[in-house]
């Protein structure tokens, strides 16, 4: 199962950054093989539709369930529509690693 | 029932600095569906008709509900008062969940199957955060009660006073509020 965080870093310290559309980068965690690469949000300054883009980016790596400090209005239904799972954290301290852990646990 | 997209971050302002006798004024109750109303309009910058579609309510119930959220947040800033963001009728995007434990919310992508279990934690603790929870009812301050999440003690609330300073006279720990068990 592949599952997309998003992270303000490129690196496992990281946080998670608390919006979805233009976070800095997506983090794609792999479950069963354990392995993770980081992807640069190509939608960081865009002006608008950020979102549906950032979705399109996660959408096309296969993630079922994406985790971020939140998710806007235009997406919510578009995620429902794709079936992913939308996660909230309200604690930006969380680094990716935590988050990680937390899945494997 | 008006739609939301989050929770607010915090339940609450607190003002600092007031003269003596304000200290122990009543809160301000600012529904949810104020707060999103001002959110909404005033940090997303959306117009009225795109914030009351947003909310899936009609433009003259929109003006009415940020009309109310201005004029309580007026009297609070007004009064040196606190502000308490509760209550309301508001319903959240399809199947929302909280965990109990790593307090992240969750949506139900299958919405056939019932979720059981935190996909992060992986703990049972969750509640659902359907219409029940965030029921206009439930801010009737007659049916809310301070409860001890050990014996299952129960006084009712008191409107302003925190339930975590009441506490159980057999088990010596501070009560809950019942919504949040």
């Amino acid at each position: 199962m592949k599952i997309a965080i998003t992270s303000t870093g490129k690196d496992l310290n990281s946080n998670v950054d608390p919006r979805f559309g233009r976070c800095s980068y997506f983090v794609i965690y792999e479950t069963e093989s354990k392995t993770y690469e980081f992807i640069e949000n190509p939608n960081k300054n865009a002006d608008n539709g950020a979102g549906p883009a950032s979705v399109q980016v996660v959408a096309d790596k296969g993630v079922s369930k994406i985790v971020s400090g939140e998710f806007g209005m235009k997406i919510k239904s578009l995620l429902e529509s794709l079936k992913i799972q939308m996660i909230v954290i309200k604690e930006p301290t969380k680094t990716i690693q935590d988050i990680i852990n937390m899945f494997n646990k | 029932m008006r739609r939301m997209m989050n929770l607010p971050l915090i339940k609450g302002f607190k003002p600092y600095g007031q003269q003596d006798g304000l200290k122990n004024s009543d809160p301000v109750i600012l529904l949810l569906e104020e707060y999103e109303s001002v959110k909404l309009c005033d940090y997303e910058m959306h117009n009225h008709i795109s914030a009351c579609e947003i909310m899936g309510v009609s433009r003259p119930t929109f003006t009415r509900i940020y009309a109310s959220a201005r004029q309580k947040i007026a009297t609070a800033l007004a009064e040196g008062r606190q502000i308490t963001i509760e209550g309301g009728r508001v319903t959240f995007d399809k199947d929302w969940y909280l965990c109990q434990d790593c307090k992240c919310y969750f949506s139900n992508p299958e919405l056939d199957n019932e979720i059981e279990e935190c996909p992060l934690c992986k703990s049972k603790n969750i509640s659902y955060l359907g219409q029940s929870k965030l029921d206009g009812k439930n801010i009737d301050t007659d049916k809310e009660l301070c409860v001890c999440p050990l014996c299952g003690y129960s006084i009712p609330h008191l409107q302003g006073k925190p339930c975590k300073q009441e506490i159980c006279p057999d088990c010596k720990v501070p009560l809950k509020r019942n919504n949040l068990l």
